[in-house]
Order: C-alpha cells, then structure tokens, then sequence
C-alpha cells in the first residue's frame, strides 16, 4: 500500500473529473475527516487518512482491500472506474439521468440506457459526459457515458440509447469472480 | 402415491414362522384396538372431505390398491394390521355400515370366507390362498368394504400416514393405560428381518423412536421387564442413524446433549430448513422503507421478532431475494438470524476499533460497520483468502467505509497488531448447529473433528484475548460464538480460557433470548460463571443452533506485547544488545588462590567419599603422586 504517484494521481483525477467535474476538489479537502487516496497492488482505495494509517501494520501480501475501493490500474496505464465507487461519484455527481421502474431491471442486466426508460434528466448534460444513474427514488445504480446533449435527446426514438453503461450495480453479481481479486 | 410406494418396497416375503408369530400379535391388537373405538373414531370427522376428490380416480386405481396393500401388508406386519383394523373402525364407526362391518368382524373371527358372490373382481380371489386363514379374512374384510364403500376405502388409504401417527399415539395411550408393561423393543427376529430385506420401514422407525421416548421418559413405569435403559437408548440411537442419516458417533454426541424428548425435537428440527431472513442497512435505508419497497415487488415478509430492529423474515417472494435492485443497491444482506446475535452481544460503540477474525462472508463485519455508523475502524479478517473475496463485496456493496480487510492466520493476531477495543471471535466450528443447511455434518464428522477444531478455537479465543486493550476507555470485550451446539467446541473452550487467562472474565452477553449455557456436562465440571453465556438451539427459537459468549478483559497480561509495533521494536533490540555484551565483554578475573583451596577441598570430599582419610599420612608413593598433580 503506497501514495498514488504524481502521474498516478494525474490519471485517476482525468477520469473522475469526467462525472464529478469540479467536485472533485471535495474529495481531497475534508477538514473534519481528512481522506486520502492509496494504492494496493493495481487498485486504488478512497479511505479515511486514520485508517489508512491502521492498514500500515498489515502486510502488503495480507492487505486485500481498506475503505472504498474506486478501481483499477489498466495494464497499460490507463485506469478503470469500478461499480464500487459509485456512493462517491453519486455524492458529487454533476450530470444525472433518473429511470423508470420498468427500465432498472434492463440495466442492472447489462443494457444500456433507452429514451423510453428515461424518467428524469439533468438539462444540461453534453454529448459523450459522465453521468450517474439513479432510480427514481434516488438510489445510484450504476454511471456510463451519454450518447446525446439532453437537447438532442429530447426528440429520440423511444427505443434508441440515451446513455451508454459504463458500469451498474448488477456487477456486485456478474463480476463478483473479477471485480474484487 | 407413487413415492410412498417406493418407501415401502419389499424384499422376499416373510417366513411362515414370523408369519405365526404375527398372527398371535395381530390378535392381541385388535383386541386392543376395539376398546377404544372413540379415539380411532375421532379421526373420522375429516374424512368426508377428501371422499369427494377422490371417488372419481377410483375405479381405475382399485386393483393397484389392492395389489399394493397386500404388498404392504406382507411388508410392515405389527403396524399395519392394527391400523387397518382401527382405520375400519374410524372410518365406519359413525357411518349406517356398522353392523355389517361387525358381521364381518365375527366372520373373520370364525375363520369362514364370505361368500363368493360379494366380489366383483376374480383376480382378488384367485390370490387368496397366498395368505393364512386369518390374514385372508382380514382382506376379505377390506375387499368387502371396497365393494361395498369404494369411497371409504380410497380415502383411508391417502391418509394411512395420518392413521399411523394416530395409531402411534394411541397405543402409546394404551401402553399407559391397559398394559403398562408394553413391548417396545424389537425381537432378534424382527431385527434380522430388517437386515435381510436391507431396507427399513420409515413409519415402523419413526413409531418406535417416539414409544422408546415416551418409554425412556418415564423408564421405571413404562420399561419392558429385564431391559436396561442402555438397551432402550442403544435401539433409539440406531433408529436415529438409520431415519435421519447420522453417523452413529454424532448421533450419539448430540443426543447426550439433550433429554431424549428433547433431542427428538432437535433432530426433527434439523430437517426442516429455517426461515429465509434479511438484515436491513441501516447505513442505507431503514428498516419499514425497505419492508415498503419489498412488499412492493411481492415480497411476504414480517419482523423476526422484538428482539431485532433490522431483521425481516421472508415468507415467499415473487422475485429472487438475492437479485432484487434494493439488494444490489446494498439495503440489506441475507443473513442468518442467528448471526445477529455476537453483533448484538459485542455492541461496538462509535470511534472504536474492532477486530473481526473470521469475518467472510461479512454478514457480521458489515453489521458491526453499521452498528458504529461507519465511525472508528474496523479489521475483517479471513484466514481464506478466496473467501475474502465476498467478504469485499459485501463490504463494498453495504457501503462500509471504515474497514479493513487482511488476510492472516487468525492465530497471528496480536503480533500483527493488538490494542483493539473490541473483538469478534465468531469461530470455525464442526457447523452441528446447522445441519439444516449443511446435511454433509451429518456424516462426515468424526472424533478426530472434535479434538482438531476445539483445539484450534482454544488458540484463536487466547488471541482473540490477548489482541484487546484491557486499558480501553469504553470496550476492552471479547465475543466468542460458533454455530455448533456441542460442549467441547463451547462452553469447554470458554473454560480453558478462563483458566489460561485469568485477566479476563465472563460478562452478560445482554442478549434477550437464549438458554443459559452449562456448567457441568457429563461429568466434567466447568466454572459456574458459564451460566452467562448463551445456547441456541433449532428447535427451541426457530434459529440455527448457535453459541454466544461474552469476556471483559480486566487487566493487561504479558501475552498482550505486540511485536510489531516501533516501541516493541526498540525495546527488543535493546535486549538483545544487553545480551550480547554480557557474552562478549571481560567480565571478571580468575582467582587462583581461591580457586586452590576449592580444589584442594573438593579433592577431600571425593577421597572421603571413597573410604580414605584425606587427614591420614600417606603412603610415598601415592603423596608423590599427588605431589605430581598438584605440580601439573
């Protein structure tokens, strides 16, 4: 377990600047609870600075996870933003979409997001931005990439895709093998 | 029908000695049976109720009926004749056929056939002569019901199984009243005929298991003359094998748990699964919106009980309980009720740090997490590395922020690092308090089981002890739990912690349900604090069987060092250096003139020893001798 390095951090903030924007200065300034970010083998942790300090006295060969873990260094260095991470990024998310009760089943299976299954929308998403699924009462379940601005997406085919899935909470069970080591 | 035709399959039909001896039996009974007509005849008031159903199946089935209570009857010889004679009772009793019934009765007794002309079917009597004289008067008599009350018939053979257990009971009633003395225990004979045909009659087991109960209860009334109890329970524990599938070493184990009665109830418990229950996330949700959103997919679900405010128990559901979004979404864990149970009794209060060392599948740890609110820190620990992998995924799922999972031997414990405020020990165990869930227990435990994993769990609950701050503020608790109901994984572990570490004792686990553990089990006495602690048992909460027990650590102890930590570290290091110059440096001086007289003294010591004057004068030769020596 180690501080991420400069590059590191650089990569990790790049990616998660994409669905919490400016948010993200909250996640490295918590006076109250100070955070920090570390590394354990290939993955990265969020967890508070007192635990982190705790999980020095357990060795790096016996440490399988500390706090939240966000995800994962790629083999060719780019990093991948695991299922896990969602009650940060749905804390400090800057562009929602909402789906109806008959659209959560569909994506927890894997699809992605329809306009007929679309309740709710932030009104100023971009095309190709960040974005944190919700059900409607308000519990994340999963973020992607949205196909279209909300303008453009107003006047879509009820069948075609408003967001792609990047990752929804349905892994907890089709990815259970991968996802945790 | 079909399956309880494969229970009772037969081999070879009985010799014509047992069939002699079954006969004399068989009149004893009925004779028995006619005097309590208003006990058999209680069971007839359901009976018309399922008349309807089945009167339009029968006239196809009515030869297969036949065929198979022949089959039967050869098979399961004392119950079943005596059942057929109180169910003739119970289902005519009230009904206007009762005086033909009772011509038949005399018939049978008279030893005549009745007429030809009553049957309808020539193939049933062209097997008559199959049977001795009685016998066939007793199916004449059924077939004559069948002609004459085909309805009757049919019906009372759905609920055979009904009229056995009544049966059983009645006779028990008998044995109380008419002939205390009842025969209980089979003969040789009828042993070596159940070891011939290989298999065993379930209904015949099950009724003789409950009269051994009822005999062992009350042995000096009920007892057979010249049996012992040995043989009563001997015969009772081999029918256990044999109807539930134990082993016959942990059969025996956990019946000496129990009263017979009572370990009945434990083994019947053991095959009816216990209810599905869930936890709810409190870090997420509370309890009655989950309950909402759930009864909203078709879920049927009510609270376990008053003494829990985050479990639901499940009925049935529409949908998978393990699928649901507000499962994946982390608003509750399946989770045994009984795993609430050390959480409730370890109590973790917020700003603490709490080890759980055998935490996977985090049911537990992510109860801990939510009963601190996410505050202090939490170590879970699994010595199975690929069961860490659910153990993070609940982890993550739940929403627990404030913990940490390794991966160590537990036993490593303290030197990993100690100072905990509070520990979970919820040990591994020979699982005899699941075998609902788990029916392998049942035969693959075996003595050696019993002396391993007692001995393991002894170590872990000394560095479970050891790894807690005696010193701490608001904790300084251990809690030790296994999902076994046997004494040496138990309250024998408790024990010898006790002794080992005096600097701890056993505290109220403040849990509301629960039966006192033991403090003497067959002949082994342990300390009378035991009482503390916590027994649960299948049969008596609906709950898997279960232990709890609860320790404060009083005072440090010098086991409690950790190694690992920078002080220890030093301290160690300083010792060492001490050590090494003790070794290597000049310490001290030789004194020769000292060291001359001890000699010279010791030297006196072993001649007087050996008979010789050291004072003597001595001879020249041997003083010069001992003048060379000294030289030397």
């Amino acid at each position: 377990m180690r501080p991420l390095t400069e590059e590191e951090t650089k990569v990790v903030f790049e990616k998660m600047a994409n669905y919490i924007g400016r948010n993200i200065a909250f996640l490295v300034d918590n006076k109250e609870d100070p955070h920090v970010f570390r590394l354990q083998k290939d993955r990265v942790y969020y967890v508070a600075d007192r635990i982190a300090k705790f999980a020095t006295s357990v060795a790096r060969p016996n440490l399988m996870s500390i706090g939240i873990c966000l995800g994962k260094f790629t083999k060719s260095g780019k990093f991948k933003l695991h299922v896990t991470s969602i009650p940060i990024l749905s804390q400090y998310a800057k562009y929602k979409i909402w789906i109806k009760p008959n659209g959560e089943m569909p994506f927890l299976y894997g699809n992605h997001v329809l306009k007929a299954h679309v309740g709710r929308m932030s009104d100023d998403i971009p095309e190709h931005a960040g974005v944190i699924v919700y059900s409607m009462n308000d519990s994340p379940l999963g973020f992607g990439v949205s196909a279209k601005s909300t303008v453009e997406s107003r006047n879509l085919q009820p069948t075609a895709i408003v967001a792609f899935r990047q990752s929804d909470i349905g892994e907890y069970l089709r990815e259970e093998d991968t996802l945790f080591t | 029908m079909g399956q309880r035709r494969a229970k009772n399959k037969q081999g070879a039909p009985p010799t014509y000695e047992e069939f002699a001896d079954r006969k004399t039996k068989k009149d004893q009974k009925r004779k028995r049976s006619e005097d309590k007509p208003s006990m058999a005849s209680s069971s007839s008031s359901d009976k018309p109720a399922k008349k309807s159903k089945k009167s339009s199946e029968k006239p196809e089935t009515e030869k297969e009926i036949i065929k198979r209570q022949r089959e039967e009857e050869k098979a399961l010889p004392k119950v079943d004749y005596e059942e057929l004679a109180s169910a003739k009772k119970s289902l005519f009793d009230e009904s206007d056929e009762e005086e033909l019934n009772d011509e038949f009765d005399i018939d049978a007794q008279d030893g005549e056939t009745p007429g030809e002309d009553f049957y309808d079917s020539e193939e049933e009597t062209r097997e008559r002569p199959m049977f001795s004289d009685d016998e066939d008067s007793e199916v004449e008599d059924l077939d004559e019901l069948n002609a004459a009350n085909m309805e009757a018939l049919s019906a009372k053979l759905d609920e055979e199984a009904d009229l056995e257990a009544q049966e059983a009971e009645d006779e028990l009633l008998q044995a109380d009243q008419v002939q205390p003395r009842a025969r209980v225990l089979p003969t040789e004979e009828e042993l070596a005929l159940e070891g011939q045909t290989g298999t065993k009659d379930l209904n015949v087991l099950r009724t003789r298991m409950i009269e051994i109960v009822k005999v062992l209860e009350d042995f000096k009334t009920l007892s057979e003359e010249g049996r012992s109890r040995a043989e009563y329970t001997d015969r009772l524990l081999q029918d256990i094998c044999d109807y539930f599938g134990y082993s016959r070493f942990l059969a025996e184990k956990l019946f000496n748990l129990f009263s017979p009665s009572e370990a009945m109830e434990f083994f019947e418990a053991n095959e009816i699964a216990r209810p599905i229950t869930i936890r709810t996330n409190t870090l997420k949700t509370r309890r009655r919106d989950l309950a909402q959103a759930l009864v909203n997919r078709g879920v049927n679900l009510q609270p376990i009980g008053p003494w829990t405010k985050v479990g639901l128990q499940i009925f049935d559901s529409q949908v998978p309980i393990g699928a649901t979004p507000e499962y994946l979404a982390g608003q509750y864990i399946l989770q045994a009720a009984s795993s609430f149970l050390p959480c409730m009794a370890l109590a973790p209060q917020e700003n603490e740090r709490v080890l759980d060392m055998a935490s996977a599948p985090g049911g537990k740890t992510t109860y801990l997490s939510a009963l601190m609110k996410n505050t202090g820190c939490i170590f879970a620990n699994d010595a199975n590395k690929a069961r860490t992998k659910s153990l993070i995924a609940n982890i993550h799922r739940l929403g627990c922020t404030n913990t940490i999972v390794c991966h160590y031997d537990a036993r490593e414990f303290p030197k990993v690092i100690g100072g905990f405020d509070r520990v979970l020990l919820d040990a591994p165990c020979s699982g005899t308090g699941v075998i609902a869930k788990d029916e392998s227990v049942k035969t693959s435990r075996t003595e050696k089981d019993f002396i391993q994993i007692p001995h393991l769990q002894k170590q872990l609950l000394l560095s479970a002890i050891d790894s807690v701050d005696a010193n701490s503020a608001t904790g300084g608790y251990i809690v030790y739990s296994t999902c076994s109901v046997m004494v040496e994984e138990n309250e024998a572990v408790v024990d010898y912690a006790l002794r080992k570490r005096p600097n701890v004792k056993l505290v109220d686990t403040g849990l509301e349900i629960g039966k006192d553990g033991f403090t003497s089990f067959r002949g082994k006495n342990f300390s009378p604090k035991l009482s503390l602690t916590k027994r649960y048992y299948p049969h008596t909460y609906n709950v898997d069987g279960f232990y709890v027990a609860k320790f404060k650590k009083i005072a440090p102890s010098p086991h409690d060092v950790s190694k690992a930590g920078a002080k220890e570290k030093e301290a160690a290091a300083r010792a060492d250096e001490e050590a090494e110059s003790i070794i290597h440096g000049d310490f001290a001086e030789f004194d020769n003139a000292e060291d001359e007289e001890l000699m010279e003294r010791s030297k006196a010591r072993s001649l007087k020893r050996k008979g010789i004057n050291p004072n003597a004068p001595k001879p020249s030769s041997s003083a010069a001798a001992a003048a060379k020596t000294e030289k030397k």
